[in-house]
């Protein structure tokens, strides 16, 4: 049995890898999820001009990181898991932040008139 | 570790947890790939929706917003079975397991029938892709967009631009120009809807396969599971498939704010 898994093995003395998430915190997720999902349709129904979508989007990571953290086990992984994952996200962002600079860039300038102006 | 070997422990591993961590990697390299493969399409989201806003707002009102809260409601909840069921593998509880994965199976058949019932809806206003959109959009969902329409397209001279066509006048495909009404009055709906629904469809009928897959995969892990394959010491099949349904979750909790609460 490797060392600092000794809190989750209560009981389960037979499992010798992994760590089981106790059903508590499996439940207190759920239900964290759920509200989330609420709040998000609420907000929604509220004009906040341009901070809905940063908003919807913050809410939507705060469940993602919920699911990732204990539904996935990555709070309890070895931190490999989470660097390959998070590799991949951040070469996503990089990924969508130069496709919008180059298309805000160019796309006006291409087909005058045709493109909408930026918003200011 | 005891010396003995344990049942399940390949001969190419030292100990079961080393199995049990490489296995993991593995399909947490796999996550990765996926999160690129979505994110190509996230991207295309990003750039058609910085450059046409007006599109998406108008556009979003033709989602039944109730429906994608329901949905993304069954989608957390399955996850949440998937969860517990990966526990009571860990656990050797067996006939929960089971139960468990019956329901998250049950739980994925019903955001699909959810799915169909949007899709035969969309199907039937014709909101739909490219050249295939033939709804009529003189009276929109809702109330007048917030944001104005564009300036009209100045007089066409095609020496002052590139050579590459706008994309309403380009052939078929996304380029379809909609019928000349579209453009009458100000405060009616933008001009090239279809592209929303290009990217919606592209979108959600991804995920739609992932959820297939998802469920092809758990059907697998229920067989086995009624055989009492899992247990303590052998769970790593239940825990890879948990692994991927989550991601399919994890999707969807970005794809419904994204695409049926835009403002």
């Amino acid at each position: 049995m490797s060392e600092g898994k000794h809190d989750a093995q209560r009981g389960v003395a037979a499992t010798p890898v992994g760590h089981v998430v106790p059903f508590k915190v499996l439940a207190a997720v759920w239900g964290t999820l759920l509200a989330f999902t609420a709040l998000t349709v609420a907000v929604a129904g509220v004009d906040l001009g341009r901070f809905n979508l940063e908003i919807a989007l913050a809410i939507a990571t705060l469940k993602a990181s919920f699911v990732l953290l204990y539904f996935m086990h990555m709070r309890y992984d070895r931190p490999m898991n989470a660097i390959v994952f998070i590799t991949a996200l951040l070469f996503f962002m990089l990924f969508v932040s130069l496709a919008l600079l180059d298309s805000h860039a160019y796309a006006p300038d291409l087909i005058p008139g045709y493109a909408p102006a930026l918003p200011q | 570790m005891t010396g003995a070997h344990p049942e399940h422990l390949a001969h190419h591993f030292d100990t079961a947890e080393q199995q049990f961590e490489s296995g993991k990697l593995g399909m947490w390299i796999f996550l990765a790939t996926e999160i690129l493969l979505f994110g190509g399409l996230f991207c295309a989201y990003a750039v058609y929706r910085s450059i046409h806003p007006e599109i998406f707002v108008y556009a979003h009102r033709f989602l039944d917003k109730a429906l994608g809260a329901i949905n993304t409601a069954v989608l957390i909840c399955s996850s949440f079975t998937m969860a517990w069921a990966v526990r009571c593998a860990q656990l050797g509880r067996q006939r929960a397991l089971v139960r468990l994965l019956v329901a998250t199976i049950a739980l994925a058949a019903c955001f699909l029938g959810i799915k169909y019932i949007e899709y035969q809806h969309k199907w039937k206003e014709g909101l739909l892709w490219g050249k295939y959109f033939r709804a009529k959009l003189e009276q929109p969902a809702g109330p007048p967009t917030a944001r104005p329409t564009p300036a009209p397209t100045p007089a066409f001279n095609p020496d002052e631009r590139s050579l590459i066509p706008p994309a309403a006048e380009g052939p078929g495909g996304l380029a379809k120009r909609g019928p000349e009404p579209l453009l009458a009055s100000s405060p009616g709906p933008p001009k090239d809807v279809q592209v929303f629904f290009a990217v919606y469809f592209t979108m959600t009928g991804l995920h739609g396969i992932h959820v297939i897959a998802g469920m092809i995969v758990l059907a697998l892990m229920l067989v086995r599971a009624t055989k009492g394959e899992f247990g303590p010491t052998y769970f790593t099949p239940v825990d890879l498939a948990g692994l991927y349904w989550h991601l399919v979750d994890l999707i969807w909790i970005f794809l419904f704010p994204l695409l049926y609460l835009i403002r």
